[in-house]
């Protein structure tokens, strides 16, 4: 769902900006606090991965494709303040590099995908987590957290394309929401096998068991 | 770095170059909805900055499949280096607490 040059006015893309930057700024200052230089590598990899990831478009209904977004994943396994650092920085290279996404809604495709991907995704994992502490519960507030984080997310761009007097919102929200029902669930199936993996094969985040931020 | 780095830097290389040259061409969420509601063409052209590899394509490679395997190598390792050092300036060496 990234938003190209030309899709939003300028008002709606400048105050998209503003929030963005806002928001990226402290998560910035929290992920200052909370990282350590030996875990830098680990966010490495995360972006690396949710940047190949995105690469590999799966068909779903009606003549759509879909990738994975990636803000679930790196929420559940480096927590949200680190995740929307490693978002951010993977949306600027699509960016900058491959012109996927625009200059002009950068600040758009960073607050719907890397801040409020992320901040739901940790709202709905930390809820879900609270009621059971089953393996079962792992995977599906894994698949819950990941499908809302991309509905959520095409809901904000939905907003920012009717506040842009593109598409109103009662034609917008119902169309992004009904195409991204589906991709939400191909988030939600690769988000929850590669965390489970993760977690099989050792590699603890204290953050999943605390609330913190990761620390092998 | 750790065997696990390694590894997931391996996982992330190997998806980007044999995984994406795969992928569905079809248009994404956003893009349908774009299409069904005729407003995809007022994006056409309105590119602010021109990038060096356009739609995950090297440029001049006559085979796509290539020219997108090696886009997905150049993405995986531009990613890593990018995000490693931008976080070396921001986090002060030798800190260990959290």
């Amino acid at each position: 769902m990234h938003i190209p040059d030309g899709f939003l006015d300028t008002k709606t893309w400048l105050s998209t900006a503003a929030l963005g930057a806002m928001a990226l700024g402290y998560s910035v200052s929290k992920t200052k606090q909370e990282l350590n230089d030996r875990q830098i590598p680990q966010l490495g990899v995360m972006a690396a991965f949710i940047f190949a990831a995105q690469m590999v478009n799966f068909p779903v209904a009606g003549g759509t494709s879909g990738h994975l977004l990636g803000a679930a994943l790196a929420t559940i396994l480096l927590g949200p303040w680190s995740a929307s650092l490693v978002l951010t920085t993977v949306l600027i290279i699509q960016c900058l590099v491959f012109q996927d996404g625009g200059l002009t809604a950068l600040g758009a495709n960073v607050l719907n995908m890397a801040i409020i991907g992320t901040f739901v995704t940790q709202l709905a994992y930390r809820t879900l987590k609270g009621l059971s502490h089953s393996k079962w519960m792992d995977a599906v507030a894994c698949f819950v957290a990941s499908w809302l984080s991309v509905m959520v997310a095409a809901g904000a761009a939905a907003v920012e394309l009717a506040l842009s007097n593109r598409i109103p919102l009662d034609v917008g929200l119902p169309a992004m929401l009904g195409v991204h029902a589906f991709i939400g669930i191909g988030e939600g199936v690769i988000t929850t096998a590669v965390v489970l993996t993760v977690l099989k094969v050792g590699f603890h985040p204290r953050w999943l068991r605390k609330g913190l931020a990761i620390d092998e | 770095m750790s065997k696990k780095i390694w590894f997931g830097l391996a996982i992330s290389l190997l998806v980007a170059a044999l995984l994406s040259p795969f992928a569905s061409p079809l248009p994404d969420g956003l893009e349908r909805v774009a299409e069904d509601h005729s407003f995809l063409q007022i994006a056409e052209g309105q590119e602010v900055i021109s990038s060096p590899i356009p739609d995950y394509l090297i440029p001049g490679l006559q085979n796509e499949m290539l020219a997108t395997a090696l886009a997905g190598v150049v993405g995986v390792l531009t990613t890593y280096v990018g995000l490693t050092l931008l976080l070396k300036l921001l986090v002060k060496q030798g800190k260990t607490s959290t």
